[in-house]
């Protein structure tokens, strides 16, 4: 009967634990509910209050001179291409040196391995300025080029990989050799499949990486017709008066934000799970 | 190590650099010889555009020495990590205990917690600049139901660090949650079996299992948000432009105004550097830490 009555009790303070959470998520989202209601109300309106969760008067106003305007469309643009080919060029990269790392047999292996891991150490801030000045003497800047290329050569993408390739059986690559297989085949045909689970996990977050990327945009792409969404919202935080146009600010942080929200959406489960999976090591 | 004897093992080791080469090109390129560059920037008086430059041999880190505003700006970092790491911290474990396990709502609660951490800097410093504000803030009628004035909470200098670290916290709870998360589930459900039949209480159970289990994550999600809060930038870039008086001017915020505002990439390379070996620092001490652990 004890026993019975602590378990109530324990089912309980459960109860009440979850319900406080619940409350706590609800907090959590109402500044980004405020947000959205704010970019759904004409600026004339929000001059005199911004006070209230409902779209009173509703507008869609907001959302319609922001196409017009052209500018954010732009940014996302870009946003949207560096982000598919940072992700693509990663994950091609990262996964060619880290099956070499993980399978291959060649001199100073080790030694390389090293080497490139101690590039973990470097933090992009410590680099960002001599890029800049190596990327101005190549006349560069304000190009995809620039975004992307210095994101690729990232130590962490061939370590998840050189490790992910490490954990799969050997056998299942042997009858693929007795076969007469190329190397390539075996990459291409064995490990690349069994590696989906390690690529989408390295995929989402590059992706993520890329999209709100903000030091070397912000240094890179100085043309307001180059920005990434990420820099442009920024611009336009530092230019705005935030009494005018307030709407209109909104809007954009909320359309720049819809990609992201999307892909998040869809891909939780994996990012979770990839979380997960980089903990285990 | 020996050069390769077969043919065979020629043949797989140029197969190697094959695969290797777009990978090293790219990291020589773009980041180990960068890092040398920067090196060899911090020894001159060199300005970002033109072509002014000069050797002037270690000057500059003798100047970062002497710097005021270069202490202020480690200072603010540090006070800043200090603030965040530990909250943070608390926060994901607390948030994670809460929702781990099965149901629906514990998932959608999970996904709320996390989403804020796909939002871009600017979108988050929009979002709480916003409901920070003193004239139209999300706070105002808040403020004004209790009869007080609104304070400006990013312009005053004992509100504008906390508020920075509000929205770091807000922004960034997510991904420590999830690492706490993913080491729950690791729990042998054994042990909690166990717990169960000693009639063990809730907090034992927290303090005796669920804890000591998750050592190496609290470990990990310690190091990592330190090392990543030390580079904050974007929050204090765009929220509080390190004011009031410098009160929240960061490290990178300042290497970042030295170079691409007043062209001074010598020195800011000097500081760059001067970030590397901090960082570089609470990576031994995180490996001294490790080892310590395993002994």
């Amino acid at each position: 009967m004890a026993a019975m009555s602590t378990g109530r009790r324990r089912r309980t303070t459960d109860l009440v634990i979850l319900g406080l959470t619940a409350g706590f998520a609800l907090l959590w989202l109402l500044p980004i509910l405020w947000v959205v209601v704010m970019s759904l109300k004409p600026n004339a309106e929000l001059m005199r209050s911004t006070a209230g969760f409902v779209p009173l008067p509703f507008t869609l106003d907001n959302y319609i001179n922001l196409m017009k305007m052209e500018t954010v469309p732009r940014w996302l643009l870009h946003s949207l291409v560096v982000a598919v080919v940072m992700t693509a060029l990663v994950l091609v990269v990262s996964s060619m040196a880290g099956y070499a790392f993980a399978r291959l047999r060649f001199p100073f292996k080790k030694t390389l391995f090293l080497l490139v891991m101690a590039g973990l150490m470097v933090p992009e801030q410590s680099i960002f300025i001599p890029l800049h000045t190596m990327i101005s003497g190549w006349g560069l800047h304000n190009t995809h080029f620039a975004l992307i290329m210095p994101r690729v050569a990232v130590p962490i993408g061939v370590f998840l990989m050189t490790q992910f390739f490490r954990s799969i059986p050997k056998e299942l690559e042997e009858a693929a050799e007795i076969d007469h297989a190329s190397r390539l085949t075996v990459f291409l045909k064995i490990m690349l499949p069994l590696s989906v689970p390690a690529l989408t996990t390295l995929g989402l977050f590059t992706f993520i990486f890329a999209w709100n990327d903000f030091l070397w945009p912000l240094v890179s792409a100085t043309r307001a017709d180059m920005y990434t969404v990420t820099v442009g919202l920024a611009s336009i935080q530092s230019n705005f008066a935030f009494s005018e146009g307030l709407g209109s600010v909104m809007a954009s942080a909320v359309f720049a934000s819809l990609p992201i929200m999307l892909l998040f959406l869809i891909f939780q489960r994996f990012i979770v799970a990839g979380v997960a999976m980089n903990a285990g090591k | 190590m020996a050069t390769p004897r077969t043919p065979a093992r020629r043949k797989e080791a140029l197969t190697a650099l094959l695969f290797l080469a777009p990978f090293l090109v790219a990291y020589g390129i773009l980041l180990v010889y960068p890092f040398f560059k920067g090196l060899w920037m911090s020894l001159h008086d060199w300005e970002l555009a033109g072509n002014f430059r000069e050797f002037v041999g270690v000057l500059n880190y003798e100047d970062l020495w002497a710097d005021p505003i270069f202490w202020k700006a480690v200072g603010n970092t540090l006070l800043f990590v200090v603030m965040t790491v530990p909250s943070m911290t608390l926060l994901a474990l607390l948030l994670a205990l809460a929702v781990n396990g099965r149901g629906r709502l514990k998932g959608i609660l999970r996904s709320i917690f996390f989403m804020s951490s796909v939002f871009s800097v600017s979108v988050v410093t929009l979002i709480w600049s916003m409901v920070l504000n003193a004239d139209n803030g999300l706070l105002v009628p808040l403020f004004r139901w209790f009869g007080a004035t609104p304070i400006n909470f990013l312009g005053n200098a004992t509100f504008a660090m906390p508020a920075l670290t509000v929205t770091t916290l807000w922004w960034g709870v997510g991904l420590p949650m999830a690492l706490f998360l993913a080491a729950l589930s690791q729990i042998p459900p054994e042990l909690y079996e166990a717990a169960e039949l000693d009639h063990a209480g809730r907090l034992t159970t927290l303090f005796r299992i669920t804890l000591p289990s998750i050592r190496n994550t609290l470990l990990l999600v310690l190091v990592l948000q330190i090392v990543g809060q030390f580079q904050i930038f974007g929050q204090p870039h765009l929220m509080t432009q390190g004011g009031p008086a410098n009160r929240t001017k960061m490290l990178v915020q300042y290497i970042y105004e030295t170079s691409f505002r007043d062209w001074q990439v010598g020195y800011a390379s000097a500081m760059a550097f001067a970030l590397f070996l901090l960082m570089l620092g609470f990576a031994m001490a995180q490996l001294w830490l490790g080892r310590r652990e395993d002994a």
